[in-house]
């Protein structure tokens, strides 16, 4: 095999890092180099400094140290079953990378993964002294995600979260059973425990001691996960149900999850699909329910009996269509609770109708005016010179909403 | 009636300072011309001295920091409209709670406006490196903001690239970082900056880090409008991502699944000695 240069090697480590989700550089403690002794900066919000016609935020330098991998994941591009090229960046090559895109703003920071070579303490090694040299030599203030390597020493993983803002496990698919299926040399409960410890060791982090100290900074960006979604035949009742467990035992910030798609040299095990990216969206939106509008798994995955989410309609409508006697909702009397679960009204909206309720009574262009999308709220609400009169009750209310039949197209 | 010149450089202190004075004098919205960078001419140049500052104006913080915004927005407008804001503000104290008034929601649509100018700039700048010698590295950008976001977005990069020197010219005002200092200055013609050999990377990293299963056309520009790609250098590979991303899918599924590497039944044999 010929020498690979840089910007070879950039190609296929790149290649290989696209199908991890997760380009966040938000949450993590406000950092700077005013003192002109460092470069970099962390302010609260991320910033997404491209997006690709993929219409994905590109905020980090996403990259591989290596796509060498021992391990035979099927849905993995890296798998070592896998004839794609192979590469490995030097550390050097990543440090000097990341801080030349820095020093030109195209990206907020690193986001480093890697395929395991040799055992997983050696990789999680070469990882650490990555950001150890970007942290202490390069005196690098910008943002750090690593992909920790679930088997690796816990003293890896505890040194690996005193230089990154951000680390990552990814649980890869949404039940146990799936995970020995496609990912053989990976185990579940080792995935766990990895996430357990990094969840204690920030508990810590965050006490004081008796003097009044804090423990040493300990990944303030917290951990996420990643799920492939479509690879194996879960429910999205058993996904969200992974979720809810993630974000409470393991208070993970984000769970991502991953419509599978198409891989080079993809294995026969497991048969390339068109990626579920409509699936996908839905995930999120009801993600996003669980977390921030008070519904329950139960709730969300209650409209259909298959257990899967509504791809036409988004799942807060497709709940309050299954509720309709809890509404109308009178805008002006009604508690945040249930205006939260109005369709068409975000966060936002419902704090906006709070404070603006003291002053006056709202009218229908008032709910325009602070950002509501009346279009699928007006069924749902009563405002001061609103009322939905049948609608709410009107047998084709589903069908204003719901795409119109698509002709198919072959695939 | 007061005519009142606003620079350029230092519009958010020059606006602030006049309205204190003028709402002091019980100066009504009516009777004010506001002339942002001598736009007017010598026509409207009547030089009636502002009134003198006399009291205490108290203003509801909210308003305060919604204005440092509205200030740098591209409007003509703004000047007056803040200043009637702040003429209603004096008898009805709730007002900015009041999301529904239209007065308020235009303004509260400009400061977005702004926000979202100087979130572009920050994602948006590229540099150059100069390739000057010296103890401090120097880099370059030119930059075509919306609305005059250069001066309220230049000291975020005075906290990110502290240890280096940095200019990021623009059509409005020009930002200059050196040794430590920020300055602005008049805009400027776009310069001839160095090529810089980093771009081709940085491009090669775009190219790559694409799914070209996952085409979204649409998510990308609402993100990123097309406005600002001729300063963007990954965004000539754009068209050639978009034209050739269903042909590299098509041979992704076309491709038959391939022997394994000769290399991997002594991995899998070390993997199981392992355990």
């Amino acid at each position: 095999m010929s020498r690979l240069d840089l910007s070879q090697k950039l190609a296929i480590l790149s290649d290989a890092a696209r199908y991890d989700a997760s380009c966040a550089s938000s949450g993590t403690t406000r950092r700077d180099s005013r003192d002109g002794k460092g470069l970099g900066s962390t302010e609260g919000s991320g910033i997404c400094h491209a997006y690709a016609p993929d219409g994905r935020c590109i905020s980090l330098l996403k990259i591989l140290m290596t796509n060498f991998c021992i391990y035979d994941c099927a849905y993995c591009v890296n798998r070592v079953s896998s004839n794609v090229q192979r590469a490995r960046f030097s550390p050097d090559e990543v440090v000097q990378l990341t801080i030349e895109f820095y020093r030109r703003n195209y990206i907020e920071g690193l986001f480093l993964s890697s395929g395991i070579i040799q055992s997983p303490d050696k990789t999680m090694d070469d990882m650490l002294r990555i950001a150890k040299r970007l942290r202490e030599v390069e005196n690098f203030r910008g943002y750090i995600h690593l992909k920790t390597i679930p088997d690796a020493a816990p003293e890896l993983i505890e040194e690996a979260g005193l230089y990154a803002d951000r680390l990552s496990i990814n649980v890869e698919l949404p039940t146990d059973q799936s995970v020995k299926a496609y990912a053989p040399e990976k185990n579940p409960a080792t995935i766990r425990k990895a996430m357990g410890d990094v969840k204690s060791r920030k508990d810590v982090a965050s006490e004081r001691s008796y003097t009044g100290k804090r423990g040493k900074r300990f990944v303030p960006a917290g951990q996420s996960t990643q799920m492939i979604v479509g690879a194996d035949g879960s429910t999205d009742a058993t996904i969200l149900g992974q979720s809810t467990m993630l974000y409470g035992d393991y208070k993970l910030k984000r769970v991502y999850y991953s419509a599978f798609s198409p891989i080079p040299d993809a294995t026969a095990k497991l048969p390339l699909i068109k990626p579920p990216l409509a699936r996908e969206h839905r995930l999120y939106q009801a993600d996003w329910l669980l977390r921030f509008y008070g519904f329950g798994v139960d709730e969300i995955t209650a409209a259909r009996p298959d257990g899967n989410l509504d791809l036409d309609i988004d799942p807060k409508l497709a709940w309050a269509l299954q509720n309709r006697a809890l509404f109308p909702v009178d805008v002006n009397r009604a508690s945040k609770e249930m205006l939260l679960r109005v369709p068409g009204f975000g966060t936002r909206t419902v704090g906006r109708i709070l404070s603006t309720r003291r002053h006056r009574r709202l009218r229908y262009d008032d709910l325009l005016r602070m950002g509501a999308s009346l279009k699928k709220a007006q069924a749902f609400i009563v405002a001061q010179d609103w009322t939905p009169g049948g609608l709410t009750d009107s047998a084709d209310l589903r069908a204003r909403f719901a795409p119109p039949p698509e002709q198919l197209s072959l695939f | 009636m007061y005519t009142v010149p606003l620079p350029r450089i230092g519009t958010d202190i020059a606006w602030r300072d006049a309205a204190k004075r003028l709402i002091g004098a019980g100066v009504s919205p009516e009777d004010i011309l506001w002339d942002f960078d001598n736009e007017m001419g010598e026509l409207f140049a009547i030089d009636t001295p502002l009134p003198p500052v006399t009291r205490r104006i108290k203003a509801p913080q909210s308003f305060v920091e919604m204005a440092n915004w509205v200030v740098w927005h591209k409007d003509p407008q703004r000047f007056a409209r803040l200043y009637a804001m702040l003429w209603r503000l004096r008898h009805q104290p709730g007002l900015m709670q009041d999301r529904a008034d239209a007065d308020l929601a235009k303004l509260r649509q400009m400061e977005k406006g702004v926000h979202r100018c100087k979130h572009k700039m920050k994602a948006f700048v590229r540099f150059r490196d100069l390739r000057q010698g010296g103890a401090r590295r120097s880099f370059a950008a030119w930059f075509e903001p919306t609305h005059h976001t250069v001066e309220p977005t230049a000291p975020f990069f005075a906290r990110r690239f502290a240890d280096m020197d940095w200019m990021i010219a623009t059509p409005d005002v020009t930002a200059q970082f050196i040794d430590g200092n920020l300055t602005f200055h008049p805009g400027q013609p776009k310069p001839d900056l160095p090529e810089d050999a980093t771009e081709a990377l940085w491009g090669t990293y775009f190219c790559n880090i694409f799914n070209p299963a996952r085409l979204k056309v649409s998510a990308m520009t609402s993100e990123m409008p097309r406005k600002y790609w001729k300063n963007l250098p990954e965004a000539q590979h754009i068209h050639d991502l978009i034209a050739g991303a269903e042909a590299k899918v098509q041979q992704m599924r076309d491709a038959a699944p391939t022997l394994p590497p000769e290399r991997v039944a002594k991995i899998k044999r070390q993997l199981r000695g392992r355990d």
